[in-house]
């Protein structure tokens, strides 16, 4: 039996990892991708204390996959479908039918993108409808594309595509941005993006390609057309916590709650990162709540 | 490790190796600056062992091929095609994980 299992190879379960690795807790990391989570596809990383110049998100997940190794819990490739309440401890089943059994479980699962939940959106997904800009930007050179969202996500994606597309429309649902203030500054002194405000995306349009996305003024309601081939929705996140939602206690958003020490309402689940209920969703928060988690973990079972 | 099992196709053998190929193949569309090109990798190394014989897994990689994706319309990555007699059967966007694409796999096999 283990001492702790890990779900998700992020930087919180990767920090887990590390930490329960270096109290010689017997332990294991499980990822249904490879280790990095929301970080690979983030093209540059400038606020991680460390790094004043900066890091690419690849290269910031090899560098703590490869330190997480090099003391850690084994690292595994594999998707939970499963845990369940055993005795003092629980039993995970993987999506190919084995069985692990564990003291306690460390719920890294992250979050994944908001859909937009428009006409055409899922139908055009691909085919100019990307929620990845460092993945899909290159394909939109010298095109016009649409940012939807304000946050900092959606500005800093807006201007990473200043480097491929021609022009670049911001709509954004209010008249001002949620992003820091610096993202902010970027993004409007820079001529090949422009802004739309007090707008919402009310269709995406075309048939096979993205040809256009129709937009509501909100305050005054009038609806226009706006040619486009690419439309990148940043409009937020939602925690993956499907797995977990009938065992702990979640928020009204279904982030996981938990006390200081990461302890779920259940005793024995442990929550870290971005599938947990808190203020800032951020790589340096994650680590450190991954961390904790695994002291906790250590803790409880002494 | 990649699996020895995958092979790389082009524009130019495309209509070789995948369209007329007897086995079904499933071709992972990528590039080396995609994240989740990578994040997806371990799964398309193992899916390329456990079909071995049943399917074929194939990679093209979209910097060095653009006529191929721009034929079936690729404008994110990793795009997942599967064929079938030169028929694409299924179409899968972004990093999904293992059960997702086996669940295509099986209309297949």
């Amino acid at each position: 039996m283990l001492d702790v299992l890990i779900i998700g190879g992020g930087p919180a379960g990767l920090a887990a990892a590390l930490y329960a690795g270096r109290a010689q807790l017997k332990g294991l990391l499980l990822e249904k991708l490879s280790p990095g989570g929301q970080v690979l596809v983030t093209d540059f990383v400038e606020n991680y204390p460390g790094f004043p110049d900066g890091i690419t998100g690849f290269e910031l997940v090899d560098k703590m996959s490869q330190q997480a190794k090099k003391f850690a819990v084994e690292i595994k490739n594999g998707e939970v479908s499963e845990i369940k309440k055993e005795g003092h401890g629980f039993v995970v089943i993987l999506s190919n039918g084995e069985r692990i059994e564990t003291k306690t479980v460390i719920v890294a699962t992250g979050a994944t993108h908001r859909n937009l939940g428009v006409k055409g959106e899922r139908k055009l997904t691909g085919k100019g409808v990307s929620y990845c800009a460092t993945c899909d930007g290159p394909f939109f050179r010298d095109q016009e594309v649409a940012v939807v969202g304000g946050g900092d996500s959606a500005i800093q994606e807006a201007i990473f595509l200043t480097k491929f597309a021609k022009k670049i429309y911001v709509i954004h649902r209010r008249d001002e941005l949620r992003a820091v203030k610096i993202l902010q500054e970027r993004a409007f002194s820079n001529p090949k993006i422009e802004f739309i405000w007090d707008s919402v995306v009310e269709e995406i349009l075309g048939e096979n390609q993205v040809e256009g996305v129709r937009i509501r003024h909100v305050k005054t309601g009038a609806i226009s057309d706006l040619s486009v081939q690419g439309v990148f929705i940043f409009i937020g996140i939602e925690p993956n916590t499907t797995l977990v939602k009938d065992l702990v206690k979640l928020d009204d958003r279904n982030f996981i709650k938990t006390d200081e020490w990461m302890r779920t309402s259940l005793k024995g689940i442990y929550a870290a990162g971005d599938c947990r209920s808190k203020p800032l969703l951020q790589i340096i928060t994650a680590v450190a709540e991954g961390a904790t988690a695994a002291f906790a973990v250590q803790h409880d079972l002494e | 490790m990649a699996s020895e099992k995958i092979i790389q196709v082009t524009d130019n053998d495309f209509e070789e190796s995948v369209l007329k190929a007897e086995l079904p193949v499933l071709v992972d569309f990528w590039a080396a600056w995609c994240g989740p090109c990578r994040a997806i990798a371990p799964v398309i190394d193992q899916l390329a062992e456990e079909y071995d014989g049943k399917v074929k897994i194939a990679k093209m990689n979209v910097d060095e091929n653009p006529a191929t994706p721009g034929r079936y319309g690729i404008r994110a990555i990793p795009t997942l095609i599967l064929f079938k007699d030169g028929i694409v059967v299924e179409q899968i966007t972004g990093a999904v994980g293992k059960a997702v694409i086996e669940t295509a796999l099986s209309k297949v096999v």
